[in-house]
Formats: structure tokens, C-alpha cells, sequence
């Protein structure tokens, strides 16, 4: 098994946290994971992303062309990677910022309204990031929901009131019925 | 889970690795893509007591190592590709004052400024060179954030062991990606190493002098002969290298550092379809593994180096197979990582 995942959005939608979080659930279950950024100037306005690499092999570059998942926070970086996505993919994405309707043929897509779950459920918009999380944990059934509120913890470390916020934006992520 | 297990950047593992080893003196000047070691170090070397000290540039910083070393102290400096640059005529002082220092390069496109994604295009610098005069640099290239931690570790020992610079060459892929590192849990490694030119002060012995001026007839010559032998010695012990899959192999894969890894898995994919794949990945660059390139070089072989610059270590490569095998190349430069797709592609049209 090798799962690679894209995470992309605006700066400051919480690309890299995001990445970073399902990166520490993967070694929460002792599977082999790399993180890798985007550094540089497409971080100031334009797309940032991270891309997560998930394996119980090791794994060889931390870069990829066509991954296996993309979670795209805003319309911007879903045009930017849609084209790339390999058959049998899957793609969700915040359907608050993207209106067009979303058909990629062989590509499985779910839509959640992640900002929208944030502000209204959660109270803080700055969640959006793992609402769309706890919906790819529960599509794609690799990282469990425990282990990925374990990340939390590990994550961020002492900041106790953001370990909840952000354990439940997880859940209510996980949580969401789509149809 | 291993509790030990913890997951961070390879600059952050590279800045570890060096408190682990008991590194007491950080002197380093801001640059991408290795920014984050001195912001760490920043911190954690206060934290712990020690020297952090940002200086006025490049140069200075090296030199401070420089001084820091003088006395014995372990000391290091980091940089990305044109900081490096900078430091070369200090690495050149060190060698020829004998000096232990570790020096980290997370390289990044060139030449001139260059960009800011990661490269391979600084191999001629590091192993040939980069500085003036007849000396040799120990070099060592990591390709996972655990060997960011374990090299850097290593190096400070390797520098005192044969008083000389050890140069981490890394670059910004391995420097910003995130993985899994286990933490040693044991006391610094104490120097065990002859100190006997230490400058600590020369109360109650004769006074010490260390100098790369030798104008005396023939000092020169008998100083280099002796750094001929300082270096064979270290070529005799210190070879690194990986190897995998070679004794039946039709095609042999040659790379360093984050490339090895792309060749790595690429060899993989290859041997699931059939074609008979063999990696080598130089981990020491200099010295060279040239002996396990030497005795690969045979039958109806075929070579490929893969390299992110177009064409560096594919001519020490080419030298050790010494005309007995052909010898391809694969490079991707300004700042792009290999693919792996096409490197598979290049392999399939070897077969």
C-alpha cells in the first residue's frame, strides 16, 4: 500500500498543519510517511500544499506527479491538480469555495462544506483544514479517527484548547453525511 | 509505537544530530532552503547553554568556527549553495590548518542565486575542491531526515578523528521534508581523539602554533605529503556506501542523496517488470566508492547515474568503470527532483 495525498489551498487555510497532522497519525501507527512542503513564493497569495506519502514500505521520492488523493480547500488548487490525479483517485474538496460543479471521469470526488462546518459547528473558521481531514479519513479508511486525534496531541503539543477545537473539527468531519 | 519515534524536518534532525554529538558552537547567517537550523538553533543552543551566535555574514561565520575549533571546541556552520560559496576560502584554511569543523550545505539551485528548490549541482564544490590548494574535504550525503540526524551526529567525530572539514551535503528536499526520526537516548559522545594541538592556553607547556603559512624551503611539500597521507588513510577506512541487488544485475543504477531515493524506487518497479536492476548509492562522496563501482564494471553491464545537476558525479563514476561498461546519464537541473517515471523510462530504453 502507498497512498499519496495532495493538501492544497490558500496560505493560511492550514495546508501544511494539515499534512503535517496526517503524517504524525501515520506514525502514530507505525506506517512509514514522508511530509513535504511547498516553500517559497507560492506561499505569498497564490496555492501553498503539502504532499503526504503513507506506506508501510519505504518510500522513494517525498514528491509526486499523480497522487492517489487530493484535498483541495479552495477552486484554485483543485484546477491546479485535478488534471494530475490518476485513475481510481479520489478528490475532496471544500464545496464552500468551489461552486462549479465538480466530475472528474475515474476520479472519485466528495464535496464538504468544510468552511461552512467550521464557522457554524466548530466556531472557528481556521478548522476548515481538518474538517476536510476527518471526511478523507472516512473515505479513504487508511488512518484511523483515533490515531489521527492522537496526532493532535502530538501536534500541538501544549496548547490544550486548540487539541479539542481541532480534535473536533476531525470528528465532525469524519462525521459528515454527504448524501 | 517507539515513544523515540518523532517526526520532524531534515534541517531540524540535521541541528539534533549536532546537539547529540555535543556540538557546542552554532555560527551560521540566514539563507533558504536551510533556514530553519539556526531558527532552531536559536533556540536550543541557549536552551542548553551553549554558543548561538548570527553572524554579520558568511564569511564570518565561518571563521568563527575557525576560532571555536582552534580551542578544541566542536563546532559548526551551515549554509545553502551561494552561503557556501562564501565559506569556501575558510573550509580551505581549515583543511590546511588541520581543524576539525562540520559544515552542512542544503543545496539549492544555481549557479549565482540560483532559486530556492533542492539541487545536487554543488558535487564538483564539495568533492574536487571549492577552495584553493591540495586538500580534500570528507563528505557525507544523506537521503532521509533519520540520516540528516545520524550524519550529522557522525560527523563531528569523523572531523576530530583526522582533524579535517566533513561537509553534510544535503539539499532542500531532504532539508524541508518531514519524516519519522529515532532520537538517541545516550550521553554525547565524549572527544577521544588526540588533543595534543589544542590551543587551551599555554600555562606550564610550550606555546602551540597553528598556520597554513609554511614559507620555510620545502615546509609545503612535506606538509602536503603528510595531508597525501592523512587523506589515503581515510579513503583506506571511511568509505560509505549502499548497495543493493547487484550480482545479477543487467543495468546498474548509480545516485546520491535524495536521487538515490527516486533510483531506489525505480529499481524496485523495474524488477517487477522483469528488467534486472541494481542500485549503488555512494553515501561517503569523498572518498568515493570507487572500488565497489571498479569491481561492478563487468560482463555486458550497462551503467546509469542519475544525478539533479547535468552531470557531476557521472564523471567520477565514468572514471572508476574505467571504459569497461557504458555509463548513461539521467539529469534534472535548476532545482527540479528527478522523476521517477522518467527514470523508468530511461531504464526500459536500456534494456
Amino acid at each position: 500500500m502507498q497512498e499519496e495525498i495532495i493538501i492544497a489551498g490558500f496560505g493560511g487555510q492550514g495546508v501544511l498543519f494539515a499534512g503535517m497532522l496526517l503524517a504524525q497519525a501515520a506514525v502514530e501507527e507505525d506506517k512509514k510517511t514522508t511530509w513535504f512542503p511547498s516553500y517559497g513564493a507560492e506561499m505569498r497569495g497564490g496555492t501553498a500544499n503539502s504532499t503526504v506519502i503513507i506506506s508501510d514500505d519505504e518510500i522513494g521520492s517525498p514528491v509526486v506527479v499523480h497522487p492517489s488523493t487530493l484535498i483541495a480547500l479552495n477552486e484554485p488548487s483543485l484546477k491546479k491538480f485535478s488534471s494530475r490525479m490518476k485513475k481510481g483517485s479520489l478528490i475532496i474538496f471544500n464545496s464552500s469555495l468551489v461552486k462549479e460543479k465538480v466530475e472528474f471521469p475515474g476520479i472519485k470526488t466528495v464535496g464538504i462544506p468544510a468552511t461552512e462546518i467550521a464557522d457554524r459547528q466548530i466556531g472557528n473558521v481556521k478548522t476548515a483544514n481538518l474538517v476536510a481531514v476527518g471526511a478523507y479519513l472516512k473515505q479513504r479508511g487508511i488512518l484511523k479517527l483515533g490515531s489521527s486525534k492522537a496526532a493532535c496531541e502530538k501536534v500541538l503539543k501544549n496548547k490544550e484548547s486548540l487539541i479539542k477545537l481541532n480534535q473536533k473539527a476531525l470528528e465532525s468531519g469524519y462525521n459528515f453525511d454527504g448524501k | 509505537m517507539d515513544k523515540n519515534k518523532i517526526l520532524m524536518k531534515g534541517n531540524i534532525a540535521l541541528c539534533e544530530g549536532a546537539i547529540a554529538a555535543g556540538c557546542l558552537a552554532y555560527f551560521g547567517y540566514p539563507i533558504t532552503p536551510q533556514n530553519e537550523v539556526p531558527a532552531h538553533m536559536s533556540k536550543r543552543m541557549v536552551e542548553l547553554n551553549r554558543v548561538f551566535l548570527q553572524a554579520e555574514s558568511e564569511l564570518a561565520a565561518v571563521n568563527m568556527v575557525f576560532g571555536a575549533s582552534l580551542t578544541g571546541t566542536r563546532a559548526m556552520t551551515s549554509s545553502s549553495s551561494p552561503g557556501i560559496s562564501l565559506k569556501q576560502e575558510g573550509i580551505s584554511y581549515l583543511a590546511g590548518c588541520e581543524l576539525p569543523a562540520v559544515i552542512a550545505n542544503v543545496q539549492r539551485g544555481g549557479p549565482g542565486l540560483g532559486n530556492i528548490a533542492g539541487s545536487q549541482s554543488d558535487y564538483f564544490q564539495t568533492t574536487k575542491g571549492g577552495g584553493h590548494g591540495d586538500y580534500r574535504t570528507i563528505t557525507l550525503a544523506p537521503f532521509s531526515v533519520q540520516e540528516m540526524y545520524d550524519f550529522t551526529y557522525q560527523a563531528f567525530n569523523l572531523a576530530e578523528k583526522y582533524r579535517n572539514p566533513v561537509m553534510i551535503l544535503s539539499d532542500g528536499v531532504v532539508g524541508q521534508m518531514m519524516e519519522p526520526v529515532v532520537i538517541r537516548q545516550d550521553k554525547p559522545q565524549k572527544q577521544k581523539h588526540n588533543r595534543s594541538w589544542v590551543l587551551d592556553g599555554c600555562k606550564n607547556r610550550k606555546p602551540r602554533l597553528i598556520r597554513s603559512l609554511l614559507m620555510a624551503e620545502g615546509a609545503l611539500e612535506e606538509f602536503n605529503w603528510k595531508l597525501k597521507k592523512k587523506y589515503d588513510e581515510i579513503r583506506k577506512n571511511e568509505i560509505r556506501v549502499e548497495t543493493q541487488d547487484i550480482e545479477d544485475a543487467d543495468i546498474i543504477l548509480v545516485a546520491f542523496g535524495i536521487a538515490a531515493r527516486v533510483a531506489k524506487a525505480a529499481m524496485k518497479q523495474a524488477r517487477s517488470e522483469g528488467i534486472k536492476v541494481g542500485y549503488i548509492r555512494p553515501i561517503t562522496l569523498w572518498p568515493f566508492p570507487e572500488n565497489v563501482i571498479r569491481d561492478a564494471a563487468r560482463g555486458k553491464r550497462k551503467f546509469l547515474v542519475a544525478e539533479m545537476n547535468l552531470g557531476q558525479m557521472v564523471e567520477d563514476v565514468r572514471l572508476a568503470v574505467e571504459g569497461k561498461c557504458p555509463v548513461d546519464f539521467l539529469g534534472r537541473p535548476g532545482g527540479g527532483l528527478i522523476n521517477q517515471e522518467e527514470l523508468l523510462n530511461k531504464i526500459r530504453s536500456l534494456k
